[in-house]
């Protein structure tokens, strides 16, 4: 039997099996935020150690970072120490810094792909959950701790447990206006947000095979809000083209035997899988969540579910999510009255998504009393924007133009919700708290469908609006 | 407190947080980990279901005085999914969590404990519930987590519990802080670079 890309790619980074039953796995590309690396390099300066590859770690600045301004310094001030302490400790050990204003700078796992840092076949950590992002390439990307950090910077190495690899397929054709974004909330309704802990997710099938690689970017960039640490796609002409020319990519003559090598190590035809699962594409919808997590998500044509549409097991984080979003069991998604619009985040802050939000603002204008961001991946990403004109649809139809960072996706920097804010919003978490107020509501949804709750100020489905 | 020290188990208070799908922004909001240390996580551990936004303690179990002692957190299933942030179980640790004991936990969020020498374990929800019920009714009986024999005792008596080999192996055996034994390997460390294609120019 033929072997997944999974097991070629750990076998193959597999320093020694440790006495404990973990690999040691060598780890190819370290990316690193300010947010979970100042502990980690403290921790090597406590220990006395020093970094092993400092050339194959890279860091950027993307959480903290306002958005609506970039000068410094940075008026919390805790934020700028952080700032200051990621200037220091990449000069100090000679790593790379991705500095704002460089052209480099954005959300670490918008950087690292558009860089040509991400390929495949490698293994990649950064202290970000959502790492998984890489895996879009065919790369085993993984989210580690602040101690892994460490570990990282001082050994190139992480102790690991080896994960299950399960195949999910999705076949068939997507119709018109439903996107990644709907793909993956589709896959964590089915499969929940517990389905993927102890697995790998190797991503599959027509519907994958006809992605971009932004769009698988997005897949396997919610994969751990299924509880699967990794998700990949296999590496294929699309992959190798995106590469192509990109600043770390190989160039000329090794670009063309990295290809030779990328296409041998992804999955064989007969390869083995622990488990494996199957999707129609024709039953994906627009999606978005009414919830507390990113399970909790129906087809834009569906109403929010009754607490006796639950099993047993689900009904706890069922109650919990109706008295926290005080939305009404029962009643349509479309309509629910929007705040605030964020367009953004490592899930959807890529060129594609802001084309794809502009397509629908264009023209329009933004509801009376919404708050409507656009945040940029990155300084490339709001370059490539700007080239395009996209900022002046947006600016046009009402949406404020930022700067690159994580913006309003978790909310370490200026941009948070208010209050009972409900916020539609492109990015991956729907976690009470997670926009920045402690009673802030998020309804996750593509960045097409974003745009459209913008200009109507409610959920609509965005096939209404463009045909 | 020695970085290698074996972890056995660990014995004191219990404190029972339930619900599935605790995340780890509610364990510690973002807005705290605007910080380059952990240095008073502590105080926000759970801050946003602890107190009002206007600052008032709210009903939670690690507001209870009966509580303040505790060392082993008992949660339901999936507890720690979502962001990697290690501030989560800093925050734990540092107000004073040793163990957890829970249905499921979220695989990023067990690593980060492992690599504090704290033990997650998982028992069967039954089990789960009984000890839940047990400490809230008693909260000062004294719980005893050990990972030889993998049970916790209580008043009710003792339960089998689960942990993956690998962990259970680094706890007991004073390696879970990972990186000496990393580092023990460097050349094979070197050795596997360089039979990387993308190490120099394929």
């Amino acid at each position: 039997m033929g072997r997944n890309l999974f097991d070629k790619v750990w076998d193959l980074h597999t320093v020694r099996e440790l006495d404990s039953g973990q690999t040691q796995l060598f780890i190819g590309l370290h990316l690193v935020h300010e947010v979970t690396s100042p502990q980690g390099f403290q921790m090597l300066r406590d220990q006395g150690h020093s970094v092993l590859f400092p050339h194959r770690t890279f860091a950027t600045v993307d959480h903290i970072i306002p958005t609506h301004t970039r000068a410094r310094p940075l008026a919390d001030s805790l934020a700028e120490e952080m700032f200051v302490a990621l200037e220091n400790n990449t000069d100090e050990y000679g790593i790379q810094f991705f500095r704002a204003g460089s052209g480099r700078q954005g959300i670490v796992h918008v950087v690292g792909p558009e860089l040509g840092l991400t390929q495949p076949g490698m293994t990649i950590a950064c202290g970000d959950s959502h790492t998984s992002t890489h895996g879009a390439f065919g790369a085993i990307a993984l989210g580690i701790g602040t101690s892994q950090v460490r570990d990282v910077l001082a050994s190139q190495c992480l102790a690991l447990a080896r994960p299950k690899v399960r195949r999910i397929e999705v076949n068939g054709e997507l119709g018109p206006g439903i996107y990644a974004k709907d793909v993956v909330l589709h896959i964590i309704r089915k499969l929940g947000v517990k389905g993927g802990v102890g697995f790998a997710y190797e991503y599959a099938g027509e519907v994958f095979d006809r992605m971009t690689m932004e769009e698988r970017m997005t897949v396997c960039n919610m994969s751990i809000e299924g509880g699967a640490r990794v998700g990949y796609v296999n590496p294929d002409e699309t992959t190798f083209e995106y590469l192509r020319d990109r600043e770390y990519a190989p160039k000329a003559e090794a670009f063309e035997r990295a290809v030779a090598w990328w296409r041998s190590i992804a999955s064989d035809a007969d390869a083995r899988y622990d488990d494996r699962v199957e999707f129609d594409a024709a039953d994906i919808a627009p999606t978005v969540t009414w919830g507390i997590n990113p399970g909790q998500a129906i087809a834009v044509s569906e109403s929010i579910p009754k607490l006796a549409d639950f099993s047993a097991l689900d009904r706890g984080t069922a109650e919990e999510a109706y008295r926290y979003m005080q939305l009404t069991p029962g009643e349509p998604i479309t309509g629910t009255k929007i705040n605030v619009a964020f367009i953004g985040s490592c899930t959807n802050g890529r060129i594609s998504d802001l084309r794809e939000a502009a397509r629908v603002a264009d023209g329009r204008y933004v509801a009376p009393g919404i708050r409507a961001l656009v945040v940029p991946g990155s300084e490339a990403v709001r370059k490539q924007a700007e080239a395009e004109g996209l900022d002046q649809v947006f600016v046009k139809a009402g949406f404020e133009w930022r700067e690159a960072g994580c913006s309003m996706c978790l909310a370490m920097n200026p941009d948070k919700l208010v209050g009972r804010e409900i916020c539609a919003s492109s990015s991956n978490r729907n976690f009470p708290g997670r926009q920045g107020s402690p009673t802030g509501r998020t309804l996750l949804m593509s960045p097409a469908m974003v745009a459209a709750a913008a200009v109507n100020g409610k959920v609509i489905d965005v096939r209404e609006m463009v045909s | 407190m020695s970085e290698q020290q074996a972890v056995l188990g660990s014995r004191g208070h219990g404190v029972v947080v339930r619900g599935d799908d605790i995340d780890t922004d509610r364990i510690i909001p973002a807005r705290y980990m605007t910080s380059i240390t952990f240095a008073g996580l502590e105080d926000h551990v759970f801050a946003d279901v602890r107190r009002s936004q206007e600052g008032e303690p709210k009903d939670h179990p690690f507001n209870d005085p009966r509580h303040e002692n505790a060392s082993i957190l008992v949660v339901n299933r999936n507890f720690g999914c979502g962001s990697s942030r290690e501030h989560a179980p800093q925050a734990l640790m540092r107000w004073g969590i040793r163990a957890l004991v829970g249905e499921s936990f979220a695989e990023i969020f067990f690593g980060n404990c492992v690599a504090l020498g704290i033990p997650a374990v998982t028992a069967d929800p039954s089990d789960i519930n009984a000890l839940m019920d047990t400490i809230e009714l008693d909260p000062i009986q004294e719980l005893n987590l050990d990972l030889e024999s993998m049970t916790l005792a209580s008043r009710i008596g003792s339960m089998s519990v689960q942990m993956p080999d690998g962990a259970r192996h680094q706890l007991l055996g004073g390696t879970w802080n990972a990186l000496s034994q990393l580092l023990n390997a460097k050349d094979e460390i070197v050795e596997t670079s360089l039979r990387l294609p993308y190490i120099d120019e394929f």
